[in-house]
């Protein structure tokens, strides 16, 4: 669904992606990790075409985002949810406003229907009550939350989601991160997460990959990943860790929460 | 020898390079700014028109202006009336206070100076709201739902400022000639009949669609300026918050030159065509 062929950008010069390759396939989560300042958000971007790279190709369907312009790239975006770092909500707007804006600018549903759907979109992500509050009045977990369902509200096909649990305490963060597994099960969306939330995030997703001075050094599945050998994965894997040990046997109860739908902590 | 002449050459070079670098900057900058009055203009001409949202400005823009534009048209107009009189009587004029003081006004500083007023009321306000929004990632968030923001952010602008100022004017001109009014007949003694009647003899329809057309194009020119340095923040200034500060002053700044340089050219393509 989404594929990232040999991608390279630079900013004044020096460069952040030197030939970034990935790929999710329908339905697929992907959580891409790795060090702050190497270039995960800035590929992130990339996918959404907000940004357009130097060199390379990013395919989503098979239409190369870096050639779209106009209705062509407005269409990809209309199956594209993103969940911004910053949350992004719209500060003149209360959470309600905020999350019913899409459905008002882009469907034909009647305000009722609207009321309905994203009063249902809330209570999910447990923000039932806070519908009249301002991004202001409400704490960065909120917010979160509150992107989340807006990002949420119109189904999307693909989900993009820059690094949701950034600034939140650890409970807050696995909180937002169980939300993101259940959307994603329930709507089988593919979506791409950076996140730093190690090894937690191995829990939700179905593969990872780690950038590294703005290159691939790791693409496979959670279990591989806690298996590498890789001395720069190890060592970014066992700083999220408590297990201080590169044996994947020592991970069973993390692997094992895996296979088991997780809805509270 | 040859080493010292070669690095001289080579910093001379350098110098150059800088010019060079300095002046495309400054091209690309103004064809960016071109490309943005362009789709600016394609959203204000075509559906979906977003009047909820062109009323909204409107209100801001001219409804929230109302009161610097009664005291800014107020005082030009009883300034005008002391200057006034004090410059005619010296050629026993005094006489036309009335017309000198309704041509000035309707010709020259009632578009002026309410613009001026609006830009530093509105459109510094407008530039720093579509600045934040820049940098707290808003305007993203409105492209990546497939809006354009330009029909969010920019068209209710200039729509609304096209509105607005011609009409903020028309009230600041007749403010004024009633400043004008109390001080030249209540104050100084010109008779009632001939301020408003010699007045009525000389400022012509031409004359108010003169004034009209230059608030039109200032009106014009805040809307495009102060949402363009808004829109792209970050780009031309720093991030952050001093970026929407240097993108706020920018604007004001640049806003009010134009102006000013926009209505010489105004002035001297209406006086000799």
């Amino acid at each position: 669904m989404i594929k990232i062929e040999d991608l390279h950008k630079s900013f004044n010069g020096v460069p952040v992606l030197k030939g970034v390759s990935l790929e999710v396939e329908k339905g697929e989560l992907l959580a891409l990790i790795g060090r702050s300042g190497y270039g995960k958000s800035v590929l992130l971007k990339h996918v959404a075409g907000l940004l357009r790279p130097d060199r390379g190709r990013i395919l989503v369907d098979d239409q190369d985002m870096c050639r779209l312009r106009g209705r062509d790239l407005l269409r990809v975006r209309n199956r594209l949810g993103f969940l911004f770092q910053s949350g992004a909500l719209f500060d003149s707007m209360t959470i309600f406003d905020n999350v019913a804006f899409p459905l008002r600018e882009k469907t034909k549903l009647s305000e009722q229907e609207i009321r309905e759907k994203v009063i249902v979109d809330l209570e999910q992500v447990g923000l039932a009550g806070a519908e009249d509050k301002y991004p202001s009045q409400i704490s960065g977990g909120m917010v979160k939350r509150a992107s989340l369902a807006r990002a949420l509200v119109e189904e999307p096909e693909i989900m993009l989601i820059d690094e949701p649990t950034t600034g939140l305490d650890p409970l807050t963060g696995h909180t937002i991160l169980n939300l993101i597994d259940t959307c994603h099960k329930r709507l089988g969306f593919s979506g791409i997460v950076v996140t730093h939330e190690v090894p937690k995030i191995f829990e939700i997703v179905n593969k990872v990959v780690m950038l590294h001075e703005g290159r691939v050094i790791f693409a496979g599945t959670p279990e591989e990943i806690l298996s590498s050998q890789d001395e720069a994965v190890q060592t970014f894997v066992a700083a999220g860790s408590e297990w201080l040990t590169h044996d994947a046997a020592c991970y069973p109860p993390m692997l094992e929460r895996r296979k088991k739908n997780i809805h509270a902590l | 020898m040859r080493e010292t002449k070669f690095s001289a050459k080579e910093e001379h070079l350098e110098f150059v390079s800088k010019i060079g670098k300095g002046a495309v900057r400054q091209i690309l900058k103004m064809g960016r700014m071109g490309i943005f009055l362009a789709k600016s203009v394609s959203c204000c001409a075509s559906p979906p028109i977003k009047v909820p949202l062109i009323l909204k400005q409107i209100q801001f823009i001219g409804y929230q202006s109302l009161l610097v534009i009664f005291l800014t048209g107020a005082f030009t107009g009883m300034v005008l009336g002391y200057q006034g009189f004090n410059t005619l009587s010296r050629f026993g004029s005094d006489a036309f206070l009335g017309p000198m003081v309704g041509l000035a006004l309707i010709k020259e500083m009632g578009p002026v100076i309410s613009a001026l007023m609006v830009t530093g009321r509105a459109g510094s306000s407008i530039t720093a709201e579509i600045g934040i929004m820049r940098i707290s990632e808003q305007i993203d968030a409105l492209q990546l739902m497939g809006l354009n923001p330009y029909r969010y952010l920019v068209a209710p602008n200039f729509i609304a400022a096209l509105i607005s100022v011609p009409l903020l004017t028309a009230i600041f001109d007749v403010v004024g000639i009633f400043g004008g009014y109390l001080i030249g007949v209540k104050l100084l003694g010109v008779s009632s009949g001939v301020y408003f009647g010699e007045m009525m003899s000389y400022v012509e329809m031409e004359d108010v669609l003169e004034g009209l057309f230059k608030s039109l194009n200032f009106g014009l020119i805040i809307a495009w300026v102060c949402c363009f340095k808004g829109y792209y923040t970050g780009y031309y200034t720093g991030f952050g918050a001093e970026g929407v500060s240097t993108a706020t002053t920018q604007a004001v700044v640049l806003s009010s030159v134009l102006i000013l340089v926009w209505d010489y050219f105004l002035t001297s393509t209406q006086l000799f065509v």
